[in-house]
C-alpha cells in the first residue's frame, strides 16, 4: 500500500541524491522530530547534514547533564565489609576439582569447572536466571567482582585477560543482562582476547517463547564471539565449560559465550558426566611454523637492503616480545607497531619507528612505504594501519607470520605466509637472521627521525600531549595505561613511551569508548600493587565512569585521567578538516568530574593551568585508592599526523604550527 | 563464478547458523545451500555454492574452516566430480499439450510423479546446467511452481590409470 504524505513540504527521494538525502528524507516523511545518537566516524556524512537543514530534525546527544548525589557512601562501607569478611570463607571452602561430580547440581559443577581452569576472579552482575550460580558463588574461592553495569563486567574481564595473559572470566543474566555483554564481546574479538562470558538464559522449557528477561543471545552473539554455546543439559555443563576455555585461550584467542538455562543450574547430576573435549573440526594452528617457510622468509629478510618489521598484538598475545627484540636486534630490523603491538619493542630503542598507520609516526609511514622487505608478525593489515590498500607498501616484499590462516591474503597479497605462533617462529627464525650492511637504510631512517618528530605546542592552554608525556616521565614508562577511544588514546600512543608488554589496554579493532574506565579497574585486579593508570577523554570517560564506584567498593587503586576539552574530540577534529568546521553533535557538555568522583568515593582534583600539570600527577600517583584527575586542555587540539582514510601512507597531514 | 564447496560439520543445533551467519557477515553470495546427513551420525555434510572470483573462494573456504563446528572443508575447483540438483516442477498441462511435455520429459530423463486435468509435475535430478536447460524449455507451457534442493556434490574415484600413477 502507498502511504500518503502527510505534509507537503517533504520531497520524494529523487536522482542525484546521495544516501543522506535519502535518509533524512524517509526520517522526515516518518515525522521523527528528535533523533538521540552519539557521533563517530561512520555516520559523520550524515551528522554534517544535519548541521545545515535536517528538515526539522534536531539532535541532541545522548547524555543529558548529570546530576548525582554523594549519599552512597555508607552502603559501599558495609559491603566493603562483607567482601572482607568472604575471604575467610574462601581459604575454607577451597575444593577438588576433581573430586566426583555426581550428585552435585549444575551450579556446582560451573564453579567446580572454573577452579579446574584455574580462575581466581570474575566480573560480573546477578539476575533471576543466575540466582542458582551466584547463591554457590557464596561457597566459591573465587573472587567476584560486582559491576555497576554488565559492558563494565566484560571490559574488566577483557583488561584483565590483556594484562595478565590469563583467560578472563564474566558472567550475566538472560535478557538485557546479556544484550549488555555484547559491545564488550566484540571488542575482546576484534583484538583476540581470551574471555569466558556466561549468560544465564531462562527455563529451556521456556526458550523461544518471549519469556521475561528472555533474548536468543547465542544468535545475538554469534557474528562477535569466537564461538558460542547454548547448554541444554546439565550433564553437557562440565564439557562445556572446559570446552569453552580451550577454545578461548588457544589458537587465535578470542571470546566465548556459553548461555546457560537456570534449570540446568539447579538440575542434578546422577552419574558422572563426560568432561572429555568434543570438538573433532577444531584443530587451532599453535606451535612451530614450516621450517622451509621460515628459511625462505629469513633468505628472504637477509638479502633485504631496506627491511621493516611490522609488529601487532599477536606478538603480545604469543609473549613473543624477547624473541622479537632478539630478532631485530640481531638483524638491525627496524621495527614499527601497531597499536595493539606497542610495547612489543622498547620505544626507547634506535631501532624503534614507534606506531605506524593513520597516526602513526611519519618515520614508521615513510619507512614502510619506501621498504623493500616488510615483515608482518601478528598483525592484519588493518585499514586504519594501510591507508590506500593500493598504494601500500609499494615495493615491499611481504612475509606473514600469523596464527590464523585467515588473516593471510586477507586485505594484502603475501609472498611469504608462515602459519604458527609467532613465538615460536621468532625463535626458529633467529639464528638463520643475518645482518648485511644496512647503513644506507638505517640513516635514511634517522634522517626522517630528525624530520618528522612527533611535537606540539607547548604553550597556553594544557596541551593533552604533555600531559601524557610527563606522565610517562614520572612513572618511569612502566605504569599500566588504559585508554578511552578517540585523540587521548592516540596521544596516549604517541606520547608515553612504551617498554614493554601488556603495558597498554587499549579497545584497537573496535574501537570502542567506555573501555579505559572499567579497563584500568579490571587490569588493577590482575596486577595488585601495579600502578594503573586510565588516559582517558571526557566523552569516553562519561560512557563509563560510573564504574569509579566499583573501583571504590573493592578499593583498587586505579587512577583516571580525564583529558576535557568539551568536545566528541576526534570527530571534531574531522569535521574540522573534512567538513568545514561544521561542528555538529560534538561540542560536549562536561560535569564537575571531580565533585562526581568524590561522590563516588574516590580522590579527586582538577586542573586548569599548566604549571599544575607535574604537581597534580605526583599527586594522583601518591593518593591511596582510586583518584580521577580532570585535566582541562586545549579545546581544538589536533593529533598530527594524520593520514586521511583512504589516503596512502606517505600521504600525511602534519602538525599545522600556527 | 560459481565455486561448489563441501563441508562436513558436527551435528549439532545452532551449526547451520554459525555458517548461514558467517556468510552474511563477511558479505559472501550464496547461489545454494544444502545440509544434510552423511555415512557418520555425528556429522552432516553441507553443500555450498558460492559466486565469487578465486580470492573470495580462498576467503570463504578459510573462514569456513576458522569455525569450531566445521570438521573439514573441500572446495571441488579443479577437480573432478560429480554435481546432482533435484528438480520438482508443475507445468501447466492440457490434454493437446501434455504429449509434447512428456516427450521432453523422456528427453531429459526425468519422471512425471503426478498428473491432474490441466497440469503434470514432473521430477528430474542432474547437474544446474540441465535443469535449467530443461526449465527454459518448458517455460512457454506456464510453469505453475517450482523447487529445487540445490547442489549436492561428491569427488569422482580415482581411475585405474591415476591410481598407477601414485
Amino acid at each position: 500500500m502507498r502511504r500518503t504524505r502527510k505534509q507537503s513540504n517533504i520531497r520524494a527521494p529523487q536522482a542525484g541524491w546521495d544516501g543522506t538525502d535519502v535518509l533524512l528524507a524517509c526520517l522526515a516523511e516518518e515525522n521523527v522530530e528528535v533523533m538521540f545518537g552519539f557521533p563517530g566516524a561512520a555516520i559523520l556524512p550524515v551528522l554534517d547534514r544535519l548541521w545545515f537543514h535536517a528538515e526539522g530534525i534536531t539532535n541532541q546527544t545522548r547524555r543529558k547533564r548529570l546530576a548525582f548525589s554523594g549519599a552512597l557512601s555508607t552502603c559501599y562501607a558495609n559491603s566493603t565489609e562483607r567482601i572482607c569478611g568472604r575471604n575467610d570463607i574462601m581459604s575454607k571452602t577451597k575444593t577438588d576439582a576433581a573430586a566426583s561430580l555426581a550428585g552435585t547440581n549444575g551450579a556446582q559443577v560451573f564453579h567446580r569447572m572454573l577452579q579446574a581452569e584455574g580462575v581466581e576472579t570474575m566480573f560480573g552482575f546477578p539476575g533471576g536466571a543466575v540466582l542458582p550460580i551466584f547463591d554457590e558463588l557464596f561457597e566459591s574461592p573465587i573472587q567476584f567482582v560486582l559491576t555497576r553495569h554488565e559492558q563494565g563486567a566484560t571490559h574488566m574481564a577483557d583488561a584483565y585477560a590483556r594484562s595478565t595473559g590469563k583467560v578472563g572470566v564474566v558472567i550475566a543474566t538472560s535478557g538485557p543482562g546479556a544484550t549488555n555483554i555484547v559491545t564488550g564481546l566484540a571488542t575482546a574479538n576484534m583484538d583476540s582476547i581470551p574471555m569466558v562470558a556466561f549468560t544465564g538464559q531462562v527455563k529451556s522449557t521456556l526458550i523461544g517463547n518471549d519469556a521475561f528477561q528472555e533474548a536468543d543471545v547465542t544468535g545475538v552473539t554469534r557474528p562477535v564471539t569466537k564461538h558460542n554455546f547454548l547448554v541444554r543439559d546439565v550433564k553437557d555443563l562440565g564439557r562445556i565449560v572446559r570446552e569453552a576455555f580451550h577454545i578461548a585461550r588457544t589458537g587465535r584467542p578470542g571470546p566465548v559465550l556459553v548461555d546457560i538455562p537456570v534449570d540446568c543450574t539447579v538440575a542434578k547430576l546422577d552419574s558422572e558426566p563426560d568432561l572429555e573435549p568434543n570438538l573433532p573440526g577444531y584443530k587451532p594452528r599453535g606451535g612451530i611454523g614450516n621450517e622451509r617457510q621460515i628459511r625462505i622468509a629469513a633468505d628472504m629478510i637477509n638479502a633485504a637492503r631496506r627491511p621493516v618489521l611490522y609488529v601487532g598484538g599477536g606478538v603480545i598475545l604469543s609473549g613473543a616480545a624477547e624473541e622479537l627484540t632478539a630478532v631485530a636486534r640481531k638483524g638491525k630490523l627496524p621495527v614499527t607497531t601497531t597499536l595493539l603491538g606497542l610495547g612489543a619493542f622498547d620505544e626507547s630503542d634506535p631501532l624503534s619507528l614507534k606506531m605506524l598507520g593513520m597516526h602513526g609516526t611519519a618515520y614508521a609511514n615513510h619507512a614502510v612505504q619506501q621498504c623493500d622487505c616488510l615483515v608482518s608478525v601478528g598483525a592484519r593489515f588493518d585499514d586504519r594501519v594501510t591507508g590506500d590498500l593500493s598504494k601500500f607498501a609499494p615495493n615491499a616484499k611481504i612475509i606473514h607470520i600469523d596464527i590464523d590462516p585467515s588473516s593471510i591474503s586477507k586485505n594484502v597479497e603475501v609472498d611469504v605466509p608462515v602459519v604458527g605462533d609467532a613465538k615460536a617462529i621468532l625463535a626458529q627464525m633467529l639464528p638463520m637472521i643475518e645482518c648485511p650492511d644496512r647503513s644506507a637504510w638505517l640513516a635514511q631512517i634517522d634522517e626522517w627521525k630528525k624530520k618528522f618528530p612527533l611535537t606540539y605546542k607547548a604553550d597556553g592552554d594544557i596541551r593533552p600531549q604533555e600531559v601524557i608525556e610527563k606522565l610517562g616521565e614520572l612513572t618511569k614508562h612502566d605504569a599500566i595505561v588504559a585508554t578511552g577511544v578517540g585523540q587521548h588514546q592516540m596521544w596516549a600512543a604517541q606520547f608515553y613511551g612504551w617498554k614493554k608488554p601488556r603495558q597498554i589496554i587499549t579497545s584497537g579493532g573496535l574501537g570502542t569508548m567506555g573501555f579505559g574506565c572499567p579497563a584500568a579497574i579490571g587490569a588493577q585486579f590482575g596486577n595488585p600493587g601495579k600502578l594503573v593508570v586510565d588516559i582517558d577523554g571526557d566523552g569516553s570517560f562519561t560512557m563509563t565512569m560510573v564504574e569509579v564506584i566499583t573501583a571504590v567498593q573493592y578499593n583498587q587503586p586505579a587512577k583516571f585521567i580525564v583529558l576535557d576539552n568539551e568536545y566528541l574530540g576526534m570527530v571534531r577534529q574531522w569535521q574540522e578538516l573534512f567538513y568545514g568546521k561544521r561542528y555538529s553533535a560534538t561540542p560536549h557538555a562536561c560535569p564537575e568530574f571531580t565533585e562526581i568522583a568524590k561522590g563516588f568515593g574516590a580522590g579527586a582534583a582538577k586542573i586548569t593551568d599548566r604549571r599544575q600539570v607535574a604537581d597534580a600527577l605526583n599527586e594522583m600517583i601518591r593518593y591511596d585508592g582510586p583518584f580521577v584527575l580532570h585535566v582541562c586542555v586545549a579545546r581544538e587540539e589536533n593529533v598530527f599526523p594524520m593520514v586521511a582514510a583512504g589516503k596512502a601512507l606517505d600521504d600525511m597531514i602534519h602538525s599545522q604550527l600556527i | 563464478m560459481k565455486h561448489v564447496i563441501s563441508a562436513i560439520v558436527q551435528n549439532e543445533p545452532g551449526v547451520l547458523a554459525h555458517v548461514a551467519g558467517m556468510f552474511a557477515a563477511r558479505g559472501y553470495n550464496i547461489d545454494s545451500l544444502v545440509v544434510g546427513r552423511t555415512e557418520d551420525e555425528n556429522l552432516s555434510r553441507m553443500t555450498i555454492v558460492v559466486v565469487g572470483d578465486d580470492r573470495i573462494l580462498e576467503q570463504v573456504r578459510k573462514q569456513l574452516e576458522k569455525l569450531i563446528t566445521t570438521v573439514r572443508v573441500r572446495d571441488f575447483k579443479d577437480i573432478d566430480y560429480v554435481e546432482r540438483d533435484l528438480l520438482l516442477l508443475r507445468v501447466h498441462a492440457p490434454a493437446d499439450k501434455r504429449p509434447e511435455i512428456v516427450a521432453l520429459v523422456d528427453l531429459f530423463r526425468g519422471r512425471i510423479v503426478d498428473v491432474s486435468k490441466s497440469s503434470v509435475m514432473i521430477e528430474m535430478a542432474g547437474p544446474e546446467a540441465k535443469l535449467e536447460a530443461f526449465i527454459d524449455l518448458v517455460k512457454p507451457y506456464g510453469i505453475r511452481e517450482l523447487a529445487r534442493t540445490g547442489v549436492i556434490a561428491m569427488q569422482r574415484g580415482k581411475t585405474n590409470s591415476e591410481k598407477d600413477e601414485k
